[in-house]
């Protein structure tokens, strides 16, 4: 993957297959002390420990269509070549935490990428899910709930409508910009 | 369109997305696009949001998007599904964000699969 964007949208489909309601996403990107953090948690119905065991390696995977699972492989290749690593939590009926942690100015490290792309093409292809969306960049923060458009629309499913996607990425675009302590446009 | 200054400013958009939802009902027009691993390297992410500019362009709020899965055909990602109401879904193959207007406004507006792109009928 060109960005460890594109492996947070592959890990956040995971928790869609997993029946996940609910995903935190953590992001932190901590310059000072060169670390780089992501936390994906759902309330999927979890793995149990012989599945947890073998869940990075790609030659393991629940589905039938194909039988390699590369997901949280590749994205532990990634971590592993910047200091890192991934670590899988998970507990059964309750959901799964994936952890990755890396160098933040290693010089393997793929950019983070687009993420308000990644969170609205995720948004409507699961326009019904709870996600809060935590991130951190030295000492500044941002908060995204799906919850609050969902309250605001009065809808279950916003992003089905592409207006309301469409909006909510450029309202995405804008605290980045912010939380990067640029100056909004307009 | 005008930027979000917050998302407070959705609140005005809410009797608007309310009508759009009970549209969208009678008329199930419905894009699929693989995002598994294998959608997600090949560009997912990036057909979606050309997906996303060209039915906020055309303000056409009552086609359904979706996603799916792996289906085993990996090496044909991206994906994409063009399902009308009433008509056989069509699987179009190694799909770029530059196709997605012409699949949009051929199939989906007019109702002519973009057969170019065609590499499967799967449920037929």
């Amino acid at each position: 993957m060109k960005e460890i964007s594109l492996h947070i949208l592959d890990i956040l489909q995971n928790s869609v297959e997993a029946g996940a309601k609910e995903i935190l996403l953590y992001i932190k990107e901590d310059n000072h002390n060169d670390k780089f953090r992501i936390i994906i948690r759902d309330n999927g119905r979890g793995m149990d420990e012989d599945l947890l065991k073998c869940v990075v390696d790609p030659f393991k995977t629940t589905r039938k269509t194909r039988r390699v699972g590369l997901g949280l492989s590749l994205f532990q290749m990634t971590a592993r070549q910047c200091q890192g690593d991934l670590k899988v939590l998970s507990t059964p009926g309750k959901g799964t935490i994936v952890d990755v942690v890396m160098s933040y100015n290693h010089w393997d490290r793929p950019p983070l990428g687009n993420m308000p792309e990644t969170i609205i093409s995720f948004l409507m292809g699961s326009p019904s899910m709870n996600l809060k969306y935590v991130h951190r960049f030295d000492d500044r923060k941002m908060v995204f709930k799906t919850e609050e458009v969902k309250e605001m629309l009065e809808s279950d499913e916003p992003f089905k409508t592409a207006k309301v996607a469409y909006m909510v990425k450029g309202f995405l675009e804008q605290e980045l910009l912010k939380l990067y302590g640029g100056e909004p446009d307009g | 369109m005008d930027k979000l200054k917050s998302l407070d400013d959705l609140k005005k958009f809410r009797e608007e997305a309310k009508k759009t939802t009970t549209t969208r009902q009678e008329t199930e027009s419905m894009i699929i696009v693989g995002m598994g691993t294998c959608g997600i390297s090949a560009g997912a992410r990036d057909v979606m949001n050309a997906i996303l500019e060209e039915l906020n362009k055309r303000d056409l709020n009552e086609v359904n998007v979706s996603q799916t899965g792996c289906i085993g055909m990996c090496e044909k990602e991206v994906l994409l599904d063009v399902k009308l109401k009433g008509r056989e879904r069509v699987t179009y193959g190694r799909v770029t964000p530059q196709d997605v207007p012409r699949i949009i406004t051929n199939h989906v507006i007019n109702g002519n699969v973009v057969e170019d792109l065609v590499v499967g009928k799967p449920e037929n």
